[in-house]
């Protein structure tokens, strides 16, 4: 099976180069559908929660913001990305693997490799941001699902997504640089939208949790992801 | 003042969205939407909120303004020839967001502010097809509002408690759109509005 992760990625590219990484940001200009990857690039050298609160149409021109966000800002907010890497690691490599076993054809299969190629994104981005922060990205885990029934594999998918979409809940008001926040955001509605997909699919309510969304702490999330995790 | 609350102020006073106050205010020891929203919701006194809590006001009578129609919009599903599918999303839908209401309007209160007024709406939808589309534009507007004021958001009482609620109008979205045959989540990472762009969007749906 190819690694998906060997693929080239227009997202690290841009990372890698400031230049192209403004003409990016330029381009974009304000309320973009890219505007969020490109807050993500931004994320370095944002500032802290005094003032001038971006908009990720903003993002270009926040970088020189004068409030030096402190290190343990920094270094909570790397904890977070790395933490929000593993699950998306965790995303992708479940979706390559049903993909793979070919248990969906048709439409259903064609919704689940999309959503497999998303969370990749996400992984690129996120890998990024950490490097763009100064942190060193977390490996990718490696997992094992049981992928045996596609009834199964759906239900295990819904489980994954709503644990992904309350995971991102939980971390979003923690998170110190208002950039990396606009990114975490816009990754959790992805989460949600693909979370009330699934729920879909296998008969559960669109909103199980009713008007409110509940989060989910990083030891209960860690917890129930620990059986698909082999080392 | 902030430059968040000055570039919320004009668009919104623009589309006659009243009971914004600017005067400074006591925030009261638990946020009512936080209590909705579940414990992590709940926070102490925040006291940096306290010199930028004009901001967040705005913010919360905006995405009041936006849960206000989704609330009318699903309500007129009733007056529609739908099929049943479709009218007990609309229900259930109508009820999510009547709770938004009524977490936002308190938040306001709590944050020392005046609800926004509930403007009257036209939504000129006629039949099931006309409907799913405009809820499917409101739903990704709604989204993708959230998710740009989110970050300008200054209490995380309030950030919490609006990252609960933007999470369900992203499964509404997703919902709706695969009623209609489209993608539901069109693209890895979601789209924001500002709130210039957001009120653009709806004007026309705001009679008064």
């Amino acid at each position: 099976m190819p690694d998906p992760r060997d693929q080239p990625s227009a997202l690290v590219e841009l990372a890698d180069d400031p230049t192209s990484r403004k003409k990016f940001l330029r381009m974009i200009g304000g309320g973009g559908g890219v505007a969020a990857m490109a807050v993500l690039l931004g994320a370095c050298g944002g500032d802290d929660d005094k003032d001038t609160a971006s908009t990720p149409a903003d993002s270009g021109s926040t970088d020189t913001g004068d409030a030096k966000p402190s290190k343990d800002d920094v270094k909570g907010d790397i904890d977070i990305l790395n933490y929000a890497l593993t699950l998306e690691y965790l995303e992708t490599d479940f979706y390559n693997k049903v993909v793979d076993a070919g248990l969906f054809k048709g439409k259903n299969g064609d919704l689940l490799k999309t959503f497999g190629e998303h969370e990749q994104a996400h992984v690129d981005a996120l890998k990024a941001t950490v490097e763009k922060l100064g942190g060193t990205p977390v490996t990718a885990p490696e997992t094992k699902f049981d992928l045996t029934d596609a009834m199964a594999v759906a239900e295990l998918a819904a489980t994954v997504e709503n644990l992904g979409a309350a995971a991102y809940l939980a971390q979003a008001p923690k998170i110190k640089n208002k950039e990396v926040l606009a990114a975490a955001l816009s990754i959790h509605t992805v989460e949600a939208r693909h979370a009330a997909t699934l729920n879909t699919l296998v008969g559960k309510g669109i909103t199980p949790d009713g008007a409110f969304a509940k989060p989910a702490e990083m030891d209960k999330v860690l917890a129930a992801v620990k059986p698909f995790i082999v080392a | 003042m902030s430059n968040t609350h000055n570039a919320l102020a004009p668009e919104l006073f623009s589309v006659e969205v009243h009971g914004m106050t600017r005067s400074s205010f006591i925030l009261k020891s638990a946020l009512t939407i936080g209590a909705t929203a579940g414990a992590a919701a709940v926070g102490p006194f925040v006291s940096s909120a306290m010199a930028q809590s004009d901001g967040d006001i705005e913010i919360v009578n905006f995405a009041l303004t936006l849960e206000y129609l989704e609330t009318r919009f699903y309500k007129e599903a009733a007056s529609l020839n739908l099929s049943k599918k479709v009218k007990d999303l609309a229900k259930e839908f109508a009820e999510n967001e009547q709770e938004h209401v009524n977490a936002l309007r308190g938040a306001v209160k709590q944050l020392g502010g005046k609800p926004a007024a509930k403007p009257k709406f036209e939504f000129g939808v006629t039949d099931e097809k006309s409907f799913l589309k405009l809820a499917q534009t409101l739903e990704d507007t709604g989204v993708y509002a959230y998710n740009g004021a989110g970050p300008m958001i200054k209490s995380t009482d309030i950030l919490a408690a609006a990252g609960s609620i933007v999470q369900i109008e992203a499964r509404h979205a997703a919902a709706i759109r695969l009623m209609r045959d489209e993608a539901p989540a069109p693209d890895a990472f979601d789209k924001t509005m500002t709130v210039d762009e957001v009120l653009a969007a709806v004007k026309p749906l705001i009679v008064s």
